[in-house]
């Protein structure tokens, strides 16, 4: 099928970015999104044109590096899909795409359709990690966590990073990637406790970077490729009012006693 | 203090202002109309209601700084959400295509909000202060003719303030305003403040919706039944 695709193209973070119109010939229905890229971009390599630049790595949808708005929606608005993983024969012969860089100020564009995440990473390292070694993989079950919390964990755990939830927020707001990596740990055993110092960082560190504000519209939990639930954000706003009502959250809890916490675990 | 400093600087903080305070107006806005629709149990009835809330004028104005230090709370406070967010996102996608899974109601929670913020204006001029000029029939509600034995009788002057079309079109509107602000804030402050899961979700979601919808029909029917003459 052949395709108009309307990409963003923006020379660096400083300059002025545009919608150029290129033609996507001959592609085919099984090609991911990604490797029509690469096809258009051989093409344009072979006019000497310069290939359009965007992100990728496993492209199995697991790294979350492919990061694209597909007429206005990240990802292209597929239930539980990364870019990588959206497929040609969602399109039609003829068909007209705009693919547009994630739009937020706290994710400036580096070229074309790379934007600039490590916004993410400074969340993360305000908070989003244990302090000590909890050592290597345990025996099943020998820490007691329940079913269900081990379960929902793992649903917060799932979370890529690729930020199409700040991406579709009309209010660029970070709330889902933050409430599915704050209640991550929080959930967990390991994690109970550093909670409150948790929270507090890493949605302070979120306030710093300028994302927006959570309007509860849900468009993050619509577009995210692993379909993280609003609740973790209703769960995260839980644990933020608990921590700054103790008011235990200003001071990181030092490494002897959160050893003392965990060594009630049956982990070394 | 670090408890206030933090609920007023941080995003989530501000998210448990608008909630806590949306609540309380909510609150109001939901015995406000139970209160109002004693109309339809005869004169007698909502003057003795009126005079209940008039006479204990201790209590009435401690409500009133305190629906009025909320109001004030949830304004600021959605003003500095709703700068914040524009900031944060400078450039929009090509064509502005409507958020996902957006309401109609949940895009334009500020629009809503000054219609209702300027009905709210209007509606306190009208009654509560009684300024003559703005009710359209030329008629002073704090005048003799508004009284019996000394006492208001409001709910004559809830059929003469009615009368006028205007002004009851002007009412519905804001009522309109305020309800679309409710089928969206009255589930979103749950979220808001964490009291949320998977499952109430869907449950909070229309229970707002339905409780929109009941407060309209009942603060639309006064209006309604006085133009009608069901009224009078
Ligand atoms: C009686 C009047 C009002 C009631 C009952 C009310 C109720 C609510 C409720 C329950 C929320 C949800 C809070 C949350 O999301 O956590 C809300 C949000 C909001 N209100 Fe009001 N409100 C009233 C007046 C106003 C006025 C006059 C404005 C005008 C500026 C306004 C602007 C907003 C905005 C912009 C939001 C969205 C905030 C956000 O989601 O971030 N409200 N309101
Ligand atoms: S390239 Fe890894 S998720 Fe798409």
């Amino acid at each position: 099928m052949n395709l108009t695709l309307k990409v963003w193209r923006q020379k660096d973070a400083s300059s002025q970015g545009y919608l150029e119109t290129i033609e996507a010939k001959d592609i085919n229905q099984y090609m991911s999104f990604l490797e029509m890229l690469d096809v258009v971009n051989e093409h344009l390599i072979v006019e000497g044109k310069e290939p359009i630049s965007f992100e990728s790595d496993c492209r199995e949808g697991i790294c979350g590096a492919c990061s694209c708005a597909i007429n206005g929606k990240p990802h292209g608005g597929h239930k539980g899909t990364t870019t990588c993983q959206l497929h040609m024969r969602y399109f039609k012969d003829g068909d007209t795409i705009v693919i547009e860089p994630w739009r937020s100020r706290a994710f400036p564009v580096i070229k074309d359709l790379i934007v600039d995440r490590s916004a993410f990473d400074r969340i993360i390292q305000a908070g989003g990690y244990i302090s000590v070694n909890t050592g290597g993989a345990h025996d099943a079950n020998s820490i007691p966590v329940s079913k269900e919390i081990a379960e929902t964990a793992m649903d917060a755990a799932a979370c890529i990073g690729c930020g199409a939830c700040v991406a579709s927020c009309k209010n660029g707001s970070a709330m889902l990637f933050v409430a599915a990596k704050v209640s991550h740990l929080n959930l967990l055993p390991q994690g109970k406790p550093e909670k409150d110092y948790r929270v507090k960082n890493m949605v302070t560190q979120m306030d710093e970077e300028g994302f927006g504000n959570c309007t509860n519209i849900g468009s993050c939990a619509e577009v995210c490729p692993k379909e993280v639930d609003l609740k973790f954000i209703a769960k995260m706003n839980r644990d933020y009012g608990l921590a700054i009502l103790k008011g235990e959250s200003r001071h990181k809890p030092d490494t002897i006693s959160i050893q003392a916490e965990l060594s009630e675990l049956p982990i070394d | 203090m670090s408890v206030i400093k933090n609920l007023y600087y941080s995003s989530v903080g501000k998210k448990y202002i608008m909630a806590i305070s949306g609540l309380c107006l909510l609150t109001f806005v939901i015995g406000h109309s139970l209160g109002n629709l004693q109309v339809f149990m005869g004169k007698e009835t909502i003057n003795r209601y009126a005079h209940f809330l008039q006479s204990n004028k201790e209590i009435l104005w401690l409500v009133r700084i305190f629906l009025f230090t909320m109001l004030v709370l949830h304004l600021w406070t959605s003003i500095r959400l709703w700068f914040e967010n524009r900031a944060a996102r400078p450039i929009g996608y090509f064509g502005n295509p409507t958020p996902m899974s957006s309401t109609f109601a949940s895009r334009n929670m500020m629009f809503m909000g000054i219609v209702l913020g300027c009905f709210l204006v209007y509606h306190i001029l009208h009654y509560t202060v009684q300024v003559s000029d703005i009710n359209l029939i030329g008629k002073d509600f704090s005048g003799a003719e508004f009284q019996i034995k000394g006492q208001r009788d409001v709910y004559k002057m809830m059929i003469n303030g009615f009368s006028h079309p205007l002004v009851s079109l002007f009412y519905i509107l804001g009522v309109g305003g305020l309800c679309f602000h409710i089928s969206h804030g009255a589930h979103s402050l749950f979220q808001s403040v964490g009291i949320n899961s998977q499952y109430y979700h869907r449950i909070l979601e229309k229970a707002a919706t339905i409780l929109a919808i009941i407060l309209f029909i009942g603060y639309v029917s006064i209006p309604v039944s006085v133009l009608t003459g069901i009224l009078k």
